[in-house]
């Protein structure tokens, strides 16, 4: 299973911007709110967050220090 | 396509303008697509369209004499942008490309100043616009002179560094702009240029932080 931008429906307001911006179409307009499908494609470029007018998107980074 | 009077109602610009009169304005707006990652402006060029985005996203960036490009706004629909290159420096001061299929309105410099001249609505607004530009600029400034983006990035990494267990929480970029108190596209640019030092890797999900020792120093922490 491959973790994907969270999506908050509530804040979506379907303008579709992100699904324009995504380079592997893993986002969707279902009912006029944006919908993941899951893909290894993802890169986690973080464009559909960049361009969301309302923040309904999130693309979460982990920090991690580096292992030797 | 032709200019829809109903889509200028939404543009600051012709904020609080009647249907008669936005009917009249439409004769001077021209309509102009952009493929995704079509150049619309070319920075140093003779500044003669102001545009506004009617759909998709245009990015407005600047490119350094290295060819490192640095984006400075997303432009979304209803705003505009060559705002000030129009009205003041004759030159466009940045480029703007598509980042999606975009439709742009065109507004030419000299018919801007015919319609800012016979509209004093349009006059008031222009202000307006421009002064939450300026706002938009001084904060920029702020961000740029007094407290230095990075060091503010560097500080929250190696506060939120987890151990990848998920003691920490995961931070979005919005985030670290909301806890940096910058614009989300300065944390995105800072991210990039420690990467490019190889203070941090940038994986899927994961900000893998590679010289703890380089980013406490630019976080001004005390080692």
């Amino acid at each position: 299973m491959v973790e994907m931008p969270l999506i908050d429906r509530e804040k979506c307001n379907g303008c579709g911007l992100c699904i324009r911006v995504c380079y592997c179409q893993a986002l969707v307009l279902v009912d006029n709110v944006v919908t993941v499908i899951e893909t290894e494609e993802c890169g986690w470029c973080t464009q559909c967050e960049a361009v969301c007018p309302t923040n309904a998107i999130s693309c979460p980074f982990e920090i991690v220090i580096e292992e030797e | 396509m032709a200019v829809q009077v109903e889509l200028l109602k939404s543009i600051a610009y012709f904020s609080g303008l009647p249907l008669t009169e936005l009917a009249l304005l439409k004769n001077f707006i021209f309509v102009k697509t952009a493929d995704k990652g079509g150049i619309v402006l070319f920075e140093g060029e003779p500044a003669e369209v102001l545009y506004f985005v009617v759909s998709g996203v245009v990015k407005v960036f600047k490119t350094s004499a290295d060819g490192k490009e640095q984006t400075l706004y997303f432009i979304r629909p209803d705003e505009s942008f060559n705002d000030v290159s129009v009205l003041v420096s004759g030159r466009n001061m940045a480029s703007a490309g598509a980042l999606v299929p975009a439709v742009l309105y065109g507004i030419r410099k000299d018919d801007l100043e015919a319609v800012i001249r016979d509209y004093p609505q349009v006059a008031r607004n222009v202000i307006r616009v421009l002064s939450q530009k300026v706002e938009r600029l001084v904060s920029l400034v702020e961000d740029l002179s007094f407290r230095h983006v990075a060091g503010r990035v560097a500080k929250i990494l190696l506060e939120y560094t987890g151990d990848g267990v998920g003691q920490k929480p995961r931070l979005t970029q919005q985030e670290m702009a909301a806890i940096a108190g910058t614009a989300r596209e300065m944390i995105g640019r800072a991210l990039k240029v420690m990467e490019e030092e190889g203070t941090v890797r940038l994986e899927r999900q994961r900000i893998v932080i590679m010289d703890k020792e380089a980013l406490k120093e630019m976080a001004g922490v005390a080692t």
